[in-house]
């Protein structure tokens, strides 16, 4: 999807690709600590940037520890239909969620976002997990954390947080699901509120 | 979308995403707990004034799959009986707080007179009007059809269309609104459709519809062709005679062995036989056709479920704040 913005917004960037780039290969190590290597490790992106990311640190997570097939421990879980502000925005169509083959039960999973804020969507994640299967237990990496949280929930892999102010919007783009003037881009910018 | 009341006026871009969604919604019927919240706190009516198993035994899966509150309401043994309008029994569903009517009705249009007035502000979904339309049949007839085309083509089938799809529905058009719903549909999606019947049961301006028209099931075999839809002979619609015998009919228009055999011998080994059911085997279809592993008949009622939670949560999960009249003017 590509963002048009009609008027020059002003906008800062706060992580260039490198960045982002470094930010993964980090959690990526600390994913892999946490959990004491990469026994029953899997991760689930959450639509649409939170499944890019989850792919990026398979494969980082692969290439620290070559017993893991990168492929095989990805997955991407849908939170459509288990949001709590359904009924207070436009329809949504569904995206699909997609388990690796080991499926979820007794595994440690890992919810990957790429910007934690409100605590909503990880909300609503939980919920969906529970109906797909039984984690042994569930954890979660999500690139930005900008604060401002409605619940009680919390990130155990933060790539870098980000004080903000809720008039403030942060986009994340990634070259997999973005590109701009026909560019691909992978950055976070932070553009001021109306 | 606020009401789905026919594929006539349904634009591609409405359709596709009616079959995408639908695609999602047909992975929760192989969880382990095939249920999702979406619609919890949402009452789902079924208003049958016409008997129907399937349709509405998928209706109500398909809303209590998304949590729906369902209210099964059949004209037998109601109200009606005693002869309550349809504007008074609306309006009772409306006090009652219905946020969706899904309705049969034996008249055609019944379901466009609902969602026209303001008797209920619910969301009307028609599952069948007379001899008029029957839009989620055909959604899930062209949801089945897509997931054999694009499987054919070795594509993913979301986002796709049935462009170059040859199709022919045989059979019982006049009394058909499965045809008619498919004709206008498939047109949209872009396939290509031949009805195939007796000229005793083609409606009249058969011409003008978006679809070529033959009078020989053996021709059009020949001709090639990716799916086959056989039509229910509606007897309980037959107020004179269609056809010299239902021996006749079956032999000329029916899907029998022969042409079973003869699918094989043209070398159409990828065609499909659909058929919406209930079934008359022996008559429009033999029961070996039936029961061949090119019939798609219990796919089709698989389908059902998801293209109708499909229908339900693109309806229904929208803003409910927003006041029904912006609703309209975005339809």
């Amino acid at each position: 999807m590509t963002h048009v913005t009609q008027a020059p917004v002003p906008a800062r960037v706060v992580l260039n690709h490198a960045d982002i780039d470094r930010a993964l290969t980090r959690i990526a190590h600390e994913i892999l600590e946490a959990n004491k290597g990469s026994k029953d490790l899997v991760l689930l992106g959450i639509p649409r940037r939170g499944y890019p990311l989850a792919v990026r640190l398979a494969q980082k997570i692969a290439a620290a520890d070559p017993a893991v097939d990168a492929a095989a421990i990805v997955g991407q879980l849908d939170v459509t239909m288990f949001r709590d502000d359904l009924s207070h925005q436009p329809t949504r169509p569904p995206h699909r969620t997609q388990l690796p083959l080991s499926g979820i039960d007794n595994k440690v999973v890992v919810l990957i976002d790429d910007v934690l804020y409100s605590g909503r969507t990880i909300r609503a994640a939980l919920d969906a997990i529970v109906d797909l299967g039984r984690p042994r237990i569930v954890r979660l990496a999500v690139l930005i954390d900008r604060g401002h949280r409605e619940l009680p929930i919390r990130a155990d892999h933060v790539g870098k947080n980000l004080p903000t102010s809720s008039a403030e919007k942060v986009r994340v783009r990634l070259e997999e699901t973005d590109v701009i003037d026909g560019q691909a881009v992978n950055e976070v910018v932070i553009e001021a509120g109306a | 979308m606020k009401h789905l009341l026919s594929t006539e006026g349904l634009s591609l871009s409405n359709a596709v995403r009616i079959l995408d969604t639908a695609e999602e919604m047909a992975a929760v019927g192989d969880r382990e707990v095939k249920k999702l919240p979406a619609l919890r706190g949402r009452t789902v009516v079924n208003l049958f004034f016409e008997d129907s198993t399937r349709t509405r035994i998928s209706f109500e899966a398909a809303a209590k799959r998304l949590s729906a509150d369902v209210i099964n309401f059949a004209a037998k043994g109601s109200s009606v009986s005693k002869g309550e309008s349809l504007k008074d029994t609306a309006q009772t569903l409306s006090a009652m707080g219905a946020d969706a009517v899904v309705i049969r009705h034996w008249a055609s249009g019944a379901p466009h007179r609902l969602a026209a007035t303001d008797w209920i502000d619910a969301a009307v979904i028609n599952a069948g009007d007379g001899t008029h339309e029957h839009p989620t049949q055909a959604l899930l007839d062209a949801f089945t059809m897509r997931r054999h085309w694009t499987k054919l083509a070795g594509l993913p089938s979301s986002g796709a269309d049935l462009k170059g799809m040859r199709v022919a529905i045989a059979g019982d058009v006049l009394h058909s609104r499965v045809a008619r719903s498919n004709v206008w549909l498939l047109r949209t999606l872009g396939a290509e459709v031949t009805l195939v019947a007796p000229p005793t049961l083609l409606p009249i301006g058969v011409e003008q519809w978006p679809c070529s028209v033959s009078y020989n099931m053996d021709e059009t075999l020949e001709k090639g062709v990716d799916a086959v839809m056989m039509l229910r002979v509606q007897g309980e619609r037959m107020n004179a005679s269609y056809f010299p015998s239902t021996r006749e009919y079956s032999r000329r228009w029916g899907f029998d062995d022969n042409r079973l055999r003869a699918l094989d011998r043209l070398g159409l080994k990828d065609t499909i036989i659909m058929h919406p059911g209930p079934m008359n085997r022996g008559l429009e279809i033999s029961a070996a056709a039936a029961d061949s592993p090119r019939s798609t008949v219990l796919a089709q009622v698989r389908n059902g479920v998801s293209v109708r939670m499909a229908a339900l949560y693109l309806l229904l999960s929208g803003d409910t704040r927003e006041p029904a009249a912006t609703l309209k003017e975005s339809n």
